[in-house]
């Protein structure tokens, strides 16, 4: 038979379990997909203009960002990691934010999320959230207009004016979350029995039909993708259950305490973006933890830092800057959650040899 | 009896069905045998014969070169027709010293005297004929068997475990010795267990071989000490240190060996080979090597003579389809690469595989995502993500603290990660500059001990010579003084 010369050792082992980045970028990509399209047909041809301007966006800064580092552009692109940033930063946004919005946050999600610090898998957060932070902070107008579409949304050329912001948007098309509504109202010294007496249902918020970010709102579908992760083995459930885990618990006990001011689990679970979060952006694997105490301890983290911004921070929804607050703890918590080592304890010192 | 869930660990495709029902065939003689004098961990053997000689089967090629080391007997009978270089199977593809016979076609055995009943042999004579027989483990280690016999001389040793896991994916040749030899394979469990002085044997054999659990409970079943043990289909069980584990509940320390907790691992075809070197007085000249992957036409298990070139094995199955994309000696997970096919079968060598593009997947690297999942699979505990990263810098001393030096290298890590990094390489890589600058450190060290005495040599010299002259000096004075009164 004939060999390649001169003769090249190839390295041990020589199969593999198939499994490959691109997939796993384009499995979750679909497992988003339902709960994406839920929210193109609840908030009409605006929203399908942001989730293509945001990926467009992304992709073109990817692109050039790599064409800088001299990196091969077009292996790197088909990874499909910018198009997932893009399309979960544009699922956490405002569904009829104007274009803009879309670009900024596509821009700066892949050039200040991931590319300045080298790279797919060198970033130390999640680039979608520190684009929607840095767009929240600095538009807190745009980025906290919610749209509350009428019976028939809107077609595609009015779209084009929502999207590209040639008219202003009525005040009638436009309204407050849950969690916003429900922030209003204790200000303003009402109870919560009150304020969510007809504000909010469970079956309502479960189905998705309650205004919110485009690709938050429906409970069911992210659930539905979130199955499909853990059913694919691409996410453990270690950090989904952790982050759902310490919300629900730390909600009960509040709300047992002082169900009049603290909203109960079942609000504070199925609003916002806790479950997306949960599922699809607290498990990116770049910035949380590799170890499974470690993802445990991440994702209570993250579950606990959700209902303190919730209900004592100012704002009213708080997944984007608890994933980004424990992205920070992440380097620590892998530094000093190490699983122990065979035949050593866990400081690292061999076992005692005991006496046979 | 505690059995331990194996941490980590991986469930490859096992492509066993490909030779697992195909019998033991004996392989005719090839026409040259090539017989390396190193084919075990240790110095190599040191060559008794010389070109032009007839030499029967059995006989006495090279002699142990030490302590740790093992002889090498001819395959068959037949004219040396040299000593000199040949191409190793080792990853290093390089040349090592080999003793060339032709096979005169009789293979007719040298006599040799049979003992009546083995087990009245003391102890340490039954060590003693293992290794003079060249016995060493044949799961692949190839360490010498009797070294680790003699273990029960100087420690108790309460369990001797006989690996028949053979959890590489394709490799079914242990399977198959299971299946047609159990009663061979049980001898020589017991003939070991006499050498070590052990009161019990554990078998374990995974849970896919049910027709060798079969075969080996029914032989077993008239000898208390011995148990045969249905151990769990996964990825590295057949490690030692997994093996223990899970058969005694407990770890092997860092640093110690499985001898200091009273345990010791043999593999089944070693256990094989006990049997025939003192049951039959038949040193170790030939082995069960299973030949398969999807470019080979006609997978089997053959008996092959030891030194037969590998290109004789493939011949003998039917040859390639198409072009083998990795052809191997070992399983896919520990396995390597060979340079060509007349790289001759060793006592270590279980399998040659011939594997087509599609079984070997070929990936470039990409970037670590950082997923975790090496760090699920490490069956160590280990962050084989953290090590890469270091060691792929150069930065060994990093990869060091994150315990590089209890990899086991079983690449299950590689084998999981979706950016197809090398990992089990960058750990080789690793090691083995670990282990350069651990000896440079150390020839540095007795450069300066070296330079050091000799300083210390030359002041001293110096001194008596300076003390010498002040005597001297002294001496002339007093005398000039006696002279002067």
């Amino acid at each position: 038979m004939t060999m390649e010369h001169p003769y090249i050792p190839l390295p041990s082992p020589h199969a593999h379990a198939g499994a490959s980045t691109t997939r796993i970028m384009f499995t979750v990509w679909l497992a988003l997909l339902p709960a994406s399209l839920f929210g193109v047909w609840q908030f009409g041809w605006p929203a399908l203009n942001l989730l293509l301007i945001t990926s467009a966006a992304a992709l073109v800064t990817e692109a050039a960002c790599l064409r800088l580092a001299e990196k091969p552009v077009l292996p790197f692109l088909g990874d499909g990691s910018a198009l997932l940033t893009a399309w979960l930063l544009a699922m956490s946004l405002p569904p009829w934010a104007p274009w803009w919005i879309g670009a900024l946050g596509g821009l700066l999600a892949v050039l200040l999320g991931k590319q300045v610090f080298g790279g797919l898998g060198q970033n130390p957060f999640n680039p979608a959230m520190l684009a929607r932070v840095a767009l929240l902070i600095a538009f807190p107008l745009e980025m906290t207009t919610w749209a509350a579409p009428p019976a028939v949304t809107p077609g595609f050329v009015e779209s084009l004016a929502i999207t590209f912001q040639t008219v202003p948007l009525p005040d009638a098309l436009t309204g407050a979350t849950l969690l916003g509504h429900a922030r209003t109202e204790l200000s303003r010294g009402h109870g919560l029995d009150t304020a969510l007496a007809g504000a909010w249902s469970m079956p309502e918020a479960f189905y998705g039909f309650t205004l919110g970010s485009l690709g938050e709102t429906s409970a069911l579908l992210i659930l539905l993708g979130g199955v499909v992760l853990v059913a694919t083995r691409v996410i453990s459930l270690t950090i989904p259950v952790a982050v759902l885990g310490s919300v629900a618990l730390l909600a009960s006990g509040f709300h047992l305490f002082d169900p009049l001011r603290y909203a109960g689990p079942g609000v504070h679970l199925l609003s916002g973006g806790l479950l997306l979060g949960a599922f699809f952006i607290a498990t990116d694997p770049v910035t949380s933890p590799s170890t499974p105490r470690g993802q445990l301890l991440f994702g209570a983290g993250c579950g606990a830092l959700v209902y303190a911004i919730r209900t004592w921070g100012g704002y009213p929804e708080g997944v984007a800057f608890a994933v980004l607050l424990m992205n920070a703890a992440t380097p620590l918590i892998d530094h000093y959650l190490r699983p122990r080592i065979y035949g050593r304890d866990r400081n690292g010192r061999p076992l005692p040899k005991e006496k046979p | 009896m505690r059995f331990l869930r194996l941490r980590g660990g991986v469930h490859p495709e096992e492509q066993k069905h490909r030779s697992a029902d195909r019998a033991i065939e004996v392989l005719p003689l090839p026409e040259r045998l090539f017989v390396p004098l190193q084919q075990h961990i240790g110095a190599p053997a040191e060559a008794v014969v010389r070109p032009g000689e007839r030499v029967l089967k059995g006989q006495l090629l090279g002699k142990a070169g030490g302590g740790l080391s093992a002889p090498v007997h001819a395959p068959t009978s037949g004219r040396v027709l040299g000593i000199g270089p040949h191409t190793a199977p080792h990853p290093s593809g390089l040349p090592v010293a080999t003793v060339v016979l032709e096979p005169d076609g009789d293979d007719r055995w040298q006599d040799a005297p049979v003992p009546l009943d083995p087990f009245a042999l003391e102890p340490e004579h039954i060590a003693a004929r293992v290794g003079a027989a060249g016995v060493v483990g044949m799961g692949g280690a190839a360490f010498p068997s009797h070294v680790k016999l003699d273990l029960g001389m100087s420690r108790r040793v309460h369990t001797l475990i006989i690996n028949g896991g053979e959890c590489e994916p394709y490799l079914t040749c242990d399977d198959r010795l299971m299946r047609e030899h159990p009663g061979a394979v049980v001898d020589g469990v017991r003939l070991m267990l006499r050498a070590l002085g052990a009161p019990r044997a554990l078998i374990a054999v995974e849970a896919n071989k049910p027709e060798a659990l079969a075969a080996l409970t029914e032989a077993a079943a008239a000898f208390d000490p011995l148990q045969v043990v249905r151990v769990p289909t996964r990825y590295p069980m057949g490690s030692e240190k997994q093996l223990i584990q899970f058969l005694t509940g407990r770890e092997v320390p860092a640093g110690a060996r499985s001898a200091d907790m009273g345990v010791i691992v043999h593999n089944v075809a070693t256990a094989h080979a006990v049997h025939q070197a003192v049951r039959r007085a038949r040193p170790l000249v030939s082995r069960i090597v299973t030949v398969s992957g999807g470019a080979v036409a006609r997978p089997a298990n053959l008996e092959v003579p030891l030194g037969t070139p590998v290109q004789a094995l493939i011949d003998h199955c039917g040859g390639f389809v198409g072009e083998p994309a990795r052809l191997l000696l070992g399983g896919p997970m520990m396995g390597f690469t060979l340079p060509d096919t007349r790289v001759p079968i060793t006592k270590g060598s279980n399998g040659v595989l011939a594997l087509s593009r599609d079984e070997v997947s070929p990936r470039d690297p990409g970037p670590c995502i950082r997923c975790g999942r090496c760090v699920a699979a490490c069956p160590v505990g280990l962050l084989p993500l953290e090590m890469a990263a270091r060691s792929r810098v150069g930065d060994v001393e990093g990869a060091e603290r994150f315990g590089l030096a209890d990899c086991i290298a079983c690449g299950s890590c590689a084998y999981v990660c979706p950016a197809g990094i090398p990992l089990t390489q960058y750990f080789n890589y690793a090691k083995g500059e670990l282990a350069a600058r651990a000896q440079a450190r150390r020839k540095t060290e007795f450069t300066r001990e070296l330079a050091s005495a000799r300083q210390a040599r030359l002041a001293r010299e110096a001194e008596e010579k300076a003390a010498a002259a002040a005597r001297r000096k002294a001496e002339r004075a007093a005398k000039a003084k006696a002279n002067e009164s």
